[in-house]
């Protein structure tokens, strides 16, 4: 537990995941960094531990989750807009069978 | 702790007679006798298709024969392609009674009804006299699975669960977790843990087989409302899922319908073999939880984010919500708050302790939520299994 709205579940992390909503332009300081919200973060989102590059792994429970398909700030929410998985991939209601989101 | 002792030596937590359609014309004439007979031990499931299949009679076998279940009545149409004979002598094999009503042989559907409503009597008689024996926590076989996941599934509910199972294990319970295609990512470190090396290249080959079933499918196991809950990809939800295993070794690799024997923890490979041919390896959660009772699972640990609601027929399914907000929202549904974790007001540790000590009382009579609230979801679908190799089972502890 960082702080009552981020946990980070493993020190070689680079997310933290949300565990108490934080709405757009509220800020919160992680690992005194103080950290604005460029959108909002509901329970069980990511937002980037450090500044991650695109290509880099994407480590959550100290392990690989996918990778980075552009550039992330730190603090900058991740999902499926900037990583993707590195096997298979995720489909959202809007999906087609086949079609990568 | 007291179970109902079967003819072949098996002890149940629940003492039900099932009514099964063996194929969905015969549906309504089934649920028919159960909405008649009114009682909540008597429960209906079935298969729905005319073409035989051999994954859907062995299940049916292996949910009839139960240890929860102590009598059976088919509800056959009568020129459907479900071997009805084969699975009346398995049901009357294991000691159970069985009854077969055949709708084209018994006057139609009035008629049947009428029968099977006296038959389901007859039958209820019968569980009566089952034998309350003591039973042991080391007797219990119990299944998890994760439904409606999101991103805090794998921080509170899973882990939680993983540490009743590492419990239950100590105490040389049979635990079995499953769907591979939902451990894609985790094959490396489920690998490592297997008893043998053997067993260890089995695990990493079902979940290959998962990942090519799964791509051709053009989906992996991955719903929206995963997404809409914060899980982004296929390996995150796995990892997540994963720490339902607990911490102990896995001790075989078995497919649904396989009964493990020895005490310890089981792998269960979901996906067909084969070219990909039925579709979706399993449909939907129900599907799943069906072939864990198959295998004998006694209860189901279901741990959920988003807020599933199914229970099951035949073994009781306990739900361990994970997103405290999800909980506040359905907690009439909810057995375990595993919220408390995220929140920081308790550990995976006590929720963990918390859900072992559920787990004893629904095996001693207590009815979970989704039983109290009448929840008996059921399905089966068409699928192909080879048998499991002799490395899936090393008899090493």
């Amino acid at each position: 537990m960082i702080n009552k709205h981020f946990v980070l579940l493993n020190k070689a992390d680079n997310v933290f995941v949300c565990c108490k909503q934080l709405l757009s332009g509220c800020s919160t300081t992680l690992e005194s960094v103080d950290i604005s919200m460029t959108t909002d973060i509901t329970v069980g989102h990511k937002i980037a531990r450090n500044p991650i590059v695109k290509g880099d792994k994407i480590i959550k429970y100290g392990v690989s989750i996918g990778s980075a398909i552009a550039d992330i700030a730190l603090g900058e929410h991740i999902h499926m807009h900037n990583m993707k998985s590195d096997y298979i991939a995720s489909h959202t209601r809007q999906s087609k069978a086949g079609e990568a989101k | 702790m007291k179970g109902y002792l079967r003819a072949d030596g098996r002890k149940g937590i629940r003492n039900i007679i099932l009514v099964t359609y063996l194929v969905e014309c015969a549906h309504h004439v089934a649920r028919a006798i159960v909405n008649e007979s009114d009682n909540s031990n008597v429960q209906l499931i079935g298969f729905p298709g005319c073409y035989p299949n051999e994954y859907s009679l062995k299940i049916m076998e292996g949910l009839c024969t139960h240890p929860n279940v102590a009598g059976v009545l088919n509800i056959s149409l009568g020129c459907e392609g479900f071997n009805r004979e084969q699975l009346a002598n398995t049901i009357s094999a294991s000691g159970r009674s069985v009854d077969t009503l055949v709708i084209q042989k018994s006057g139609g559907t009035r008629k049947t009804i009428a029968a099977g409503v006296s038959s389901v009597k007859e039958l209820l008689l019968t569980a009566e006299k089952a034998e309350l024996v003591p039973m042991d926590i080391s007797e219990l076989m119990v299944g998890t699975i994760c439904g409606g996941s999101d991103g805090t599934s794998g921080i509170g509910a899973n882990p939680a669960v993983g540490h009743c199972f590492d419990r239950l294990i100590e105490q040389d319970a049979i635990c079995i977790f499953e769907e591979t295609g939902e451990l894609i990512g985790c094959e490396q470190i489920m690998a490592e843990r297997a008893i043998t090396p053997e067993l260890g290249e089995e695990i990493m080959k079902s979940v290959e087989k998962a990942e090519q079933y799964y791509t051709k499918m053009g989906y992996g196991s991955f719903a929206p409302g995963n997404a809409e809950g914060g899980l982004t990809t296929q390996e995150e939800k796995s990892m997540g899922a994963y720490a339902k295993s607990g911490s102990s070794k896995i001790h075989g690799l078995i497919k649904p319908g396989d009964i493990p024997t020895q005490g310890g923890l089981y792998l269960m490979d979901v996906v067909p073999d084969g070219e990909p041919m039925f579709g979706f390896p399993n449909i939907v959660d129900s599907a799943e939880i069906v072939e864990m009772i198959a295998s004998g699972c006694h209860l189901t640990l279901f741990t959920t984010g988003r807020g599933s609601v199914v229970g099951s027929a035949i073994s009781p399914v306990i739900k361990v919500c994970a997103n405290p907000e999800t909980y506040d929202n359905l907690a009439d549904d909810m057995d375990i708050n595993a919220g408390m974790v995220i929140k920081g007001e308790a550990t995976v540790a006590q929720v963990g302790d918390e859900i072992y000590d559920l787990v004893s009382q629904v095996a001693n009579g207590k009815q979970s939520k989704s039983e109290e609230l009448g929840h008996q979801e059921f399905v089966i679908t068409y699928k192909k299994f080879e048998g499991i190799g002799p490395a899936c089972l090393p008899t090493v502890r």
